[in-house]
């Protein structure tokens, strides 16, 4: 697994090595990741942060294994993204990455069980076990009650648990989350920040989460901040500047959006 | 994993029923249609066989004129009293023979007339062509060879001059001919080709040629072969026999024909089964429209449902397993139309069939036909948009709004 050379005898999760997104040729030419270096080991919480179009999204999607770099090596637990074709990178994500995307995105008028069920069916478990795990998942994300309920009898908080269960009940070695507090007011923020720190501390889950919120950062291990591109600055929540990100009013004054 | 996609796009088509029915009724009117008309069309083939073999398959109709089309009236002569004669001297296999003319002419009893045909026969007409006396008596061998004025009815021209009165022993003209009615035939109903065999006036042979037509030529000669016969045989030998007799040359052309019932029911069945098929070939344009239809609504669903195929595709549904369930979706729809289009089709016919009087005859290998093709039209119409959807940018289907 380890071909490329690390001395770590374990890889790390993600491995991005002078990694370039580049769309567009010549004068139109927009790089949205501009030589970007990073690793993401197992067992962090990393706020990947930054205004959009500074390159954040660009990011996530490789992390996610939904794009391949222009140039430079993507390592996924050591294996090379980018040498991989779509049908691959779609078995990777089926076994190793949980998804919670913008804005919940659970398939309308299907029930919250079935919702959690789907990426296993793509993983050809049996019905008896993958009903099982799911309400395993949506108990770990305290919904298991209302597991018969379709997305539209459900409120935001209640359905972002729902994409949470659905990104955690195929045991994956990395949950991506993409704004998953964008939705929420304020104390539903927070519920749900302190429900992606348990699983990252009590399931040993390694996350890595687009935010835009510097008041989320609290919760996290880590801090990516993304600039025009390129990675400006990173470490521990209480040392990274963020100038230029957003608001600096706490929480409490700000409106719920 | 299949069974679980086709539960999965059979939810799907529930979950929008009224736009899913909007879908299924093209490839239901079609498939509907095909069916309902080749089942009437069947059961109407199967009418005219029954009728011509009711006819008796062991009879044989002789007429002069070479071409087997020829409805009679053609320049070639009759036959005479001697070809009859030959023809029961030296057929052995010819049981009945019944020579015939036949004219039409007003029938007038009291201040009651009525057009009809009249044919002039012997006692064996009516076996040859299994009609049955209701009232008194046929025409005797002796009668029937003679010239005597006597005449049995069909039942339609007793019911038009007669009403419910009883004809037996009454006197009627026939033309400038006044005749007695010795015999009432019972109702034996429309032919295979439409005719009322019920409007019939039957008298003595002779008495048709001199007194109405003027000539002692015999128009058609009906035989029955006997029961133990081969009708092809019996064909042959009176085939032989007539171009001796009529001094046919060696390479000509038979100027008479001969044919036999089984003959005639193949040119009907060939005639009705042609237009059935024309029928159904334009069902079936209804069909491809239908097709159409349903490749429409799954390119608004693939459209309206980006999201949700952006979601499988992120959480690691390989391309074709999308391609797969849209697949599906649409051949569950088509094929569900098909199975009402069945249902409705075979009710339709069956309401025509009885409404008409026919007998309700449904082909199996039809059946099972437009199923097949009502499946087929889903995957080929199926396929462009469940490619679609397959080919979709998981990033930008997820963005979609």
């Amino acid at each position: 697994m380890t071909a490329t050379g690390s001395p770590r005898i374990k890889p790390y999760v993600v491995e991005f090595r002078d990694v370039y997104k580049i769309y567009g040729e010549g004068d139109t030419e927009v790089r949205a990741l501009d030589g970007v270096d990073l690793r993401i080991d197992h067992g962090e919480f990393v706020a990947i942060m930054g205004a959009s179009g500074s390159g954040k999204s660009t990011c996530m999607n490789i992390v996610g294994c939904l794009d391949a770099p222009t140039k430079g090596d993507f390592l996924f637990r050591g294996v090379d993204v980018g040498a991989l074709d779509n049908n691959q990178r779609a078995l990777l994500r089926r076994h190793y990455i949980g998804f919670v995307f913008q804005g919940f995105n659970l398939l309308a008028r299907t029930t919250a069980l079935e919702n959690v069920e789907l990426p296993l069916v793509y993983r050809r478990v049996p019905a008896r076990q993958r009903r099982e795990k799911a309400m395993w998942a949506l108990d770990a994300v305290g919904i298991a009650n209302r597991a018969n309920h379709t997305p539209s009898e459900l409120s935001g908080g209640q359905q972002q648990r729902v994409a949470i269960a659905r990104a955690l009940v195929s045991d994956p070695s990395l949950l991506l989350a993409d704004e998953p507090t964008g939705n929420l007011d304020s104390a539903r923020k927070i519920e749900t920040m302190e429900l992606l720190v348990k699983l990252n501390q009590e399931r040993d889950i390694t996350i890595a989460m687009v935010t835009h919120e510097p008041d989320m950062s609290v919760f996290v291990s880590r801090v990516v901040m993304f600039k025009d591109g390129k990675i400006v600055d990173q470490g521990h929540p209480k040392d990274v500047n963020f100038a230029g990100a957003i608001s600096k009013r706490p929480l409490s004054e700000r409106s719920a959006t | 994993m299949i069974w679980l996609t086709i539960v999965m796009a059979l939810r799907e088509i529930r979950r929008n029923t009224l736009r899913s029915i909007l879908t299924m009724l093209g490839i239901v009117i079609g498939v509907g249609a095909v069916i309902a008309l080749t089942t009437i069309g069947a059961g109407a083939t199967a009418k005219v066989t029954q009728d011509i073999s009711k006819l008796g398959d062991n009879l044989l109709i002789i007429s002069p004129g070479g071409d087997r089309r020829s409805t009679g009236f053609s320049q070639a002569s009759g036959f005479t009293k001697d070809d009859i004669s030959a023809i029961q001297r030296e057929v052995p296999g010819a049981e009945q023979v019944a020579p015939t003319v036949s004219s039409r002419a007003l029938v007038v009893w009291g201040n009651k007339n009525w057009q009809s045909s009249v044919t002039g026969s012997t006692a064996a007409y009516l076996d040859v062509r299994s009609y049955a006396v209701a009232k008194g008596r046929s025409l005797t061998d002796v009668e029937g060879g003679s010239g005597q004025p006597l005449c049995v009815l069909g039942a339609t021209v007793v019911k038009e001059l007669f009403g419910s009165a009883d004809p037996l022993g009454e006197s009627i003209r026939v033309g400038k001919v006044s005749c007695e009615i010795i015999g009432v035939l019972a109702a034996k109903g429309q032919s295979g080709m439409g005719q009322d065999q019920d409007d019939i006036v039957l008298m003595p042979l002779r008495a048709v040629q001199r007194r109405l037509l003027g000539s002692n030529d015999i128009q058609q000669v009906y035989v029955s072969v006997a029961k133990n016969r081969n009708t092809t045989r019996v064909k042959g030998q009176i085939e032989a026999l007539l171009r001796d007799r009529r001094k046919v040359a060696k390479d000509a052309e038979d100027d008479f024909n001969v044919r036999d019932m089984a003959e005639i029911a193949a040119t009907v069945t060939s005639a009705t089964g042609a237009l059935t098929a024309l029928l159904g070939a334009i069902a079936a344009v209804s069909l491809l429209v239908g097709g159409i239809g349903i490749m429409n609504i799954m390119l608004v669903n693939v459209t309206e449902r980006t999201r949700e195929i952006g979601i499988r595709l992120a959480i690691g549904a390989l391309a074709r397993e999308v391609l797969l369930q849209f697949l599906v979706e649409s051949i569950a729809l088509s094929m569900l139309g098909g199975l009402l289009g069945v249902g409705f089709g075979l009710a339709g016919s069956y309401a025509v069939t009885n409404a008409l009087k026919v007998p309700f005859v449904v082909d199996p290998t039809m059946l099972m036909l437009a199923f097949g093709v009502s499946a087929f039209i889903g995957v080929a119409f199926g396929f462009l948009p469940a490619q679609k959807a397959a080919r979709l940018n998981p990033i930008e289907a997820l963005r979609h709004e």
